[in-house]
């Protein structure tokens, strides 16, 4: 009999029972639940159910970070409920405006830790797989359930292996696998499944740039994302940890339905085109470009190390188009302050605005003109995703985001320099 | 036992997002179905709101609703009359967020092919059939688990029921 997969052994655990095969169905009672500035809305659902109360208050963390500072009133209406529920049922783990983004928040904080399952009403709850998590994405009504029972069904999935082989070349970027990945397999390449990495290319990844592709398997289509942790992680999780914790890691001759092998040495920079993030070519294809904004942030790319790299770039430089940053978190701009890092990008003509999702799914802070380019570290670049209907994201590495917005067009970073 | 319905249906490809079935932009501030409702599919059909009739079918090729985990891809559609979608695959997210609203998920990788918005398809669901002129297609069958949540009319009546028993 083969052995487990990852997705296998931590969903069986989960669920409580000796050991879980995929197409399992099974019901789950998770660690950590999730969510954001939906929260007003999975309120009123879970008013509906008809429960009394959260069933683990201590379990849930609310963070406000789609529309902070609120942009509206009606943002801040939302906000507001979300406060007075907070009080009334005693959650502990709530984050304010400006403390940053869900997902990096829950990371920093260190809520979940590896062999843990989270869910989050949020679709880039993958992001979790960078600390050996199991995190899966659910809708507000699948929210409304878990803080009303604790639990949610859930049929165990196939699982990708993915071997990720070589170091990296400077200025090529764990986001540049993530793309790469899903111009070769496309946006349904990991549907329903677990993608599981391996290879020798993990290690030398920093604590940074992991969590971009658990991070950016959403827009794979994968139930979730998994890296093996290791003692970077551990090191990590270790200053902050409240609970101890027992990492999983998949069986040697663990059932694969697929596997997919990239010696990451050769690759070179790449770039999703509108509207598709498998949209993807490599950047001298895509090169000059006009672009009238750059933004860098987000939970996939708005680390302290996307900034670090954006200053490289920038430091001594002057922006010629809009440059929006901003911070994943409180944490990140924290330390780009301590370091210079938030000096030199100002001095070359960003602009900084308050830590959270900002212009990505085209709330606020960065909502592009009609015909207009914007160019991003995010990772999604749908029509109308950042609030226009006829604007075009191109979405790359933060150097690249960086190099655009010093030359107004899409250009490789060494010809900026 | 039910009887076979007849549907008009609306015909979308492979691959659609549920930025342009719902945008972003009004996702934390339009909270009512009518209002969520008047924006379904604006960034990619901006007619169906005025077309569409209640008990009308969607039916999409692959990976139909990918993307963001936003129930309001699906809620938009539903209070639009919208009942059953028929894809050839379904983002992992929306086909949990269609069973928990009450709304059918189909899988049939056949049907969006051979039909154009507007036609008339047969759904019998006695028989497990979709039929449209003289091919049928077996619909797959559901898991006990999602039959539960499908037969209490979404995740929320299901809930409803559990907690007024307590």
């Amino acid at each position: 009999m083969p052995g487990y997969t990852f997705v296998e052994k931590v969903l069986a655990r989960a669920a409580g029972v000796a050991s879980a095969r995929a197409g399992d169905i099974l019901d789950i009672t998770p660690d950590v639940i999730f969510s954001h500035d939906n929260s007003a809305a999975i309120i009123k659902i879970f008013q509906q159910t008809g429960a009394p109360r959260l069933a683990h208050p201590q379990k849930v963390v609310i963070t406000l970070d789609h529309a902070v500072p609120a942009p509206t009133t009606l943002h801040a209406q939302n906000h507001a409920e979300i406060r007075q529920w907070v009080k009334e049922q005693g959650i502990r783990h709530f984050f304010e405006v400006g403390r940053g983004i869900c997902h990096q928040v829950i990371s920093e904080e260190a809520l979940v830790l590896p062999g843990e399952t989270i869910f989050g009403s949020d679709s880039h709850s993958t992001h979790f797989g960078w600390l050996g998590a199991f995190g899966m994405g659910v809708g507000r009504t699948e929210m409304a359930a878990l803080w009303a029972t604790g639990e949610l069904w859930l049929s165990v999935p196939q699982a990708l292996r993915v071997t990720l082989n070589g170091k990296l070349t400077p200025g090529v970027t764990a986001k540049d696998i993530a793309l790469r990945l899903l111009k070769d397999l496309t946006v349904s390449g990991g549907q329903y499944r677990s993608v599981e990495f391996f290879g020798d290319t993990l290690a030398t990844l920093s604590i940074d740039e992991r969590p971009v592709i658990p991070n950016m398997m959403a827009e794979f289509g994968a139930m979730n994302a998994y890296f093996p942790p290791d003692e970077q992680v551990f090191a990590f999780l270790d200053a902050k940890r409240q609970r101890d914790y027992m990492p999983i890691f998949p069986d040697k001759d663990a059932l694969y339905n697929e596997e997919y092998t990239l010696n990451v040495a050769d690759l070179q920079p790449q770039i999703a085109l509108p509207h598709q993030p498998d949209q993807v070519v490599s950047l001298s294809e895509a090169a000059g470009q006009p672009i009238q904004q750059a933004f860098i942030g987000t939970c996939t790319g708005g680390r302290y190390e996307d900034l670090a790299a954006a200053a490289q770039v920038l430091a001594g430089k002057k922006t010629r188009i809009r440059l929006v940053i901003i911070p994943a978190s409180a944490e990140v701009l924290k330390e780009a302050t301590r370091t210079g890092v938030l000096l030199t990008l100002l001095e070359a003509g960003a602009t900084i605005t308050t830590p959270g999702c900002g212009p990505c799914m085209g709330n606020h802070m960065g909502v592009p003109a009609p015909q207009e380019a914007t160019i991003s570290t995010g990772s999604r670049n749908f029509k109308g995703r950042m609030g226009t209907t006829d604007a075009f994201v191109y979405l790359a590495n933060p150097y690249v985001v960086a190099a655009a917005a010093i030359a107004g067009e899409i250009i490789h970073p060494a010809d900026v320099l | 036992m039910t009887i076979p319905t007849q549907h008009r249906v609306h015909v979308y490809g492979d691959d659609v997002n549920t930025d342009v079935i719902f945008p972003g932009k009004y996702t934390y501030t339009l909270r009512t179905p009518e209002d969520i409702a008047a924006h379904a599919l604006e960034d990619l059909d901006p007619d169906f709101v005025q077309r569409v009739q209640p008990g009308d079918v969607v039916v999409a090729g692959r990976n139909w609703g990918m993307g963001s985990s936003r129930e309001q891809a699906v809620t938009c559609l539903k209070y639009n009359g919208i009942s059953t979608i028929i894809a050839a695959s379904f983002g992992g997210l929306y086909f949990r967020n269609c069973i928990n609203q009450g709304i059918y998920p189909i899988v049939c990788a056949g049907l969006a092919p051979i039909v154009a918005t507007g036609a008339i398809i047969t759904i019998d669901r006695e028989a497990q059939e979709i039929i449209v002129g003289n091919t049928t297609f077996v619909m797959p069958p559901l898991s006990s688990s999602v039959k539960a949540i499908l037969d209490a009319g979404g995740l929320v009546p299901m809930l409803q029921t559990r907690f007024a028993q307590k």
